[in-house]
């Protein structure tokens, strides 16, 4: 066992686990960051997307020990006073339904509009073709994308 | 707004006599003393749904529980419109498990077949009018003039006289409880052309929380001294480990306890990713059960045969006219074949519970169901306590679809919790959550109809071999109460819309081991496909354009407008180059509730060469009665649109010697952003009564898009899911 040095949402913290510790039970477990989430464990669905210095990543598929000297957001951390414009258009669409894989496409989205604040509908769905969503929130999601694209 | 859920015991003093025959339990404080008291002294409980706090914040204890289809937000909102609450101080509260919140159909807490709203309609309204008689009541004596003089606006009592107005927070600090609550009769009730919030598009109140991340599922719950463990199944059911590595696992890092029990191997340790670690080093070999030999691929073949041998005898469920009599003297019999395969739920929450069985002998469970009333006895019965016992923290679930009707996973957690001696909290692998899939049966289906010389059905015979539902999900002696009518697979067999004087359908049992459960549109999932397909079939025969005979053979005014609508927004008639459409009916409910239906057109694309198809657009009108929240309607058909698409073109469980194949999201693919179509909703309002919405357009998408393929091709895809294989050889 080892501990790690972690900032995560701009706060310095201290996680222990070996080399292989994923970076999402580290959120969870440790750090009561429950907002991201486990849905496969193997990379497949996207509900365990954080960002590593800025860059969208499955926690599940990252180790807690890679994350070290990096930044570390978790939805937890993305609007930091106020709700992320994409938060904002999220609950203006009301894009979730049992919501269990919004805080990943959220994050995933974020990312999107970090590096391409106009996205067109296509590089939209180009980028979130990995989230998945059984409830089929995906017409909200895109929308909800396209208003804070627009409303900022 | 925040979920939580109440821990308030209730008493059941006075019994009020619901219209619908519903017996609603009211609550005050515990003790004679207490009734008298200010409502204050109960924490402003006005009856079991709602309290009112002092500073006029209102919550209403919901029996909803909610899985994504916006229930938590639609029942109170019900409760809400007749109390003349200002919904911006209104609270929800998922209610603890207690009769008083039992599904006044369903006679237990459960959420099942989309029957939420439908089942509380006049009691949840009841409730809500009846608090408002009690403030009403209460503002009377307060202001000493008569109750007559009163009325109500949002939150507050008004004597139009004076001028004097009181809001329900300062009647509630103020008053005291009545002796008897006040009983409503219907005719109390608010009419519904003056409704206020019902149909009005009011925000879902866990919205703000589902965005953030703050929302808390069961796999989110903590508790002091909790650890954390996992359940590997046997791979068949009724089978369990003979023999396992217990001792490698043991001494695998983070890891305190390894169980062997009767149906599975336990594993617990200080992590999560320590006991998932261990997991994937367990070997066990396991009992033989009668499930062991079965192949699906073996089984659908011979599910065939047993649809095409009339002398296999089923179960009839439907019987309307005399059906052989008159195919017997039918100008011709029209004859087609289809199979369905088994489908996983993909719930994107793995099953999980934390449980915590105390040395005291009480229990505390944290857990998403959808039948919480079985979790709390199943959980009593695990722990070997009594109900009362027990207390179940129910959480919100990251998706239910029929799944999370079955508890299995919380009799899990109490084990290893009863094993371990701490609370445990139980998490499935996703590989785990697809092994131990509850599937929705395997179908194979027969339908004969006899037409006359126009081409006009006499008769219709629909005989369908498929695994069976009701004995595993809810025991034998249901099924035996039922006649032996699964009534999960029945759904959606008989076609009571259509003009066919002598129909019955018969369900042939195939008992093959295989752990079955509801899923999401249950029997209408896979017996709407083969009976729409026929109906255009039996349009071609009449020469007649698919929509427009559907409308002539729909005997039922809101069936035919469902058609003639989504007919008009798709512009059905309209050629599309390289394109071609079809469209389906499909219906929703029991004849007692009602049916809500839909109309469905897919718009589609075929490339020959890979058999892949493509869905375009899809069209849907629904008629859902009485449209609670149309924005939240919307979300639920499309994402059941979705749900449709997803499992007409993709998904597909396959079993090998009792255990099934796949593994994951890598192997049981679901629809992405990418495959999703277009889609445009109607919603055609038809009555004062809401009807079941969140698995009614399901059943349309399979048959909508089988037909669009027969446009396109002239051939009829007959095996679902219509994988790229299947269809080129269709083609072929």
């Amino acid at each position: 066992m080892a501990t790690y040095d972690l900032a995560v949402n701009g706060k310095a913290v201290k996680v222990t686990g070996d080399a292989t510790t994923p970076l999402l039970w580290a959120l969870r477990e440790q750090l009561n960051l429950t907002g991201t989430k486990y849905g496969c464990g193997a990379g497949l669905c996207g509900a365990c997307t954080v960002h590593v210095d800025g860059v969208a990543v499955r926690s599940c598929q990252t180790s807690a020990a890679s994350a070290v000297g990096k930044k570390v957001t978790t939805i937890e951390g993305l609007g930091t006073s106020a709700l992320h414009a994409l938060q904002k258009a999220w609950i203006a669409e009301e894009a979730p339904q049992c919501g269990y894989c919004q805080s990943g496409q959220i994050m995933k989205a974020a990312e999107l509009l970090g590096k391409t604040p106009k996205p067109t509908r296509e590089q939209i769905v180009a980028h979130m073709d990995g989230n998945l969503c059984r409830c089929g929130s995906y017409p909200r999601i895109t929308r909800a994308i396209e208003r804070a694209a627009r409303e900022g | 707004m925040t979920t939580t859920s109440t821990t308030t015991s209730l008493s059941r003093r006075t019994l009020l006599q619901g219209s619908s025959g519903l017996t609603l339990a009211f609550a005050f404080g515990v003790t004679t003393s207490d009734e008298t008291a200010a409502f204050s002294a109960s924490g402003g409980r006005l009856n079991a749904f709602v309290k009112i706090a002092p500073d006029g914040v209102i919550t209403i204890v919901s029996p909803a529980l909610e899985m994504g289809q916006g229930v938590n937000t639609s029942l109170p909102l019900i409760i809400a419109e007749e109390l003349d609450a200002d919904w911006s101080k209104v609270k929800v509260e998922t209610a603890p498990v207690a009769e008083a919140y039992n599904h006044p159909i369903l006679r237990t807490q459960m959420v099942v077949g989309s029957l939420t709203l439908r089942g509380f309609w006049i009691p949840a309204r009841t409730a809500g009018a009846q608090a408002r008689q009690v403030l009403l009541d209460a503002a009377a004596t307060l202001l000493n003039v008569p109750v007559t003089e009163l009325t109500t606006e949002p939150s507050t009592v008004v004597h139009a006289a004076s001028g004097r107005k009181l809001g329900y927070g300062e009647i509630a600090a103020k008053a005291k409880a009545p002796d008897k609550l006040p009983e409503i009769k219907p005719e109390q009730l608010k009419p519904v052309a003056q409704f206020r919030l019902i149909g009005k598009d009011v925000a879902r109140h866990d919205i703000v929380a589902k965005s953030t991340g703050a929302m808390t599922y069961a796999i989110d719950a903590t508790t002091p001294g909790m650890i954390y463990g996992t359940i590997a199944r046997a791979p068949v059911r009724g089978s369990g480990p003979a023999s396992a590595n217990t001792d490698e696992i043991r001494s695998q890092p983070g890891i305190s306890g390894v169980y062997l029990l009767d149906h599975a191997v336990g594993i617990v340790g200080d992590s999560i990713a320590a006991v998932f670690a261990a997991r994937q080093k367990l070997k066990a070999t396991w009992r033989d059960a009668p499930g062991s030999n079965m192949s699906s691929e073996t089984a659908r073949a011979e599910y065939q045969a047993d649809a095409r041998n009339a002398d296999k005898k089923g179960t009839v469920g439907r019987n309307t006219g005399d059906t052989n009599a008159v195919m017997a003297t039918a100008a011709k019999v029209i004859s087609g074949e289809f199979t369905t395969d088994y489908v996983y739920h993909a719930q994107m929450e793995p099953h999980n519970a934390l449980a915590d069985v105390r040395a005291d002998g009480t229990v505390e469970v944290w857990t998403g169901t959808q039948w919480p009333t079985r979790a709390r006895d199943d959980a009593a019965k695990a722990a070997g306590v009594a109900p009362e016992k027990v207390k179940v923290n129910v959480m919100q679930m990251g998706g239910g679809y029929g799944r999370r009707a079955s508890v299995e996973y919380v009799v899990d957690a109490v084990l290893l919790s009863k094993a371990a001696g701490k609370p445990v909290k139980m998490i499935l692998s996703r590989e785990d959550d697809v092994a131990t899939a509850r599937l929705r049966p395997m179908t194979a289906h027969k339908i004969d109809i006899g037409v006359d010389a126009a081409g006009k059905p006499l008769a219709w015979r629909h005989r369908f071999a498929a695994d069976t539902v009701v004995p595993y999900l809810y025991g034998p002696a249901r099924m035996e109460a039922q006649k032996g009518v699964d009534h999960i697979v029945f759904a959606g067999a008989d076609v009571p819309f259509y003009d066919v004087a002598n129909h019955q359908a018969e369900h042939i049992y195939e008992e093959r081991g295989m752990r079955t459960a509801a899923w999401r549109g249950i029997g209408a999932g896979h017996n709407n496909y083969p009976i729409e397909v026929m109906i255009d079939e039996l349009a071609r025969i009449a020469g007649q354009d698919p929509a427009d005979y559907r409308i002539a053979l729909l005997k039922d005014p809101r069936a035919k407008r469902v058609i003639e609508r989504v007919a008009d927004l798709s512009d059905f008639k309209r050629k599309r180059e390289g394109r071609a459409l079809g469209i389906a009916f499909a219906k929703l409910g029991l004849p007692p509730v009602g049916f809500s239906m839909a109309g469905t057109v897919a718009e589609v694309s075929l490339d020959r060469a890979s058999g892949k198809i493509k869905i375009h657009e899809l069209w849907c009108a629904v008629d859902v009665g009485l449209p609670v929240q149309p924005s939240n309607i919307v979300a639920q058909i499309e994402g059941s649109l979705i749900w449709g698409v997803s499992s007409t073109l993709k998904e597909r469980i396959t079993v090998k010697n009792g255990a099934v194949e796949q593994t994951n999201f890598s192997d049981y693919e679901i629809l992405r952003q990418s495959e999703t179509p277009q889609m445009s909703v109607e919603i055609i309002r038809s009555g004062d009564i809401p009807l079941p919405v969140g698995e009614l357009s399901i059943s349309g998408v399979t048959p909508a898009v089988a037909n669009a393929v027969f446009a396109l091709t002239g051939k009829t895809l007959r095996q679902m899911p219509f994988t790229p294989e299947r269809v080129k050889g269709a083609l072929a």
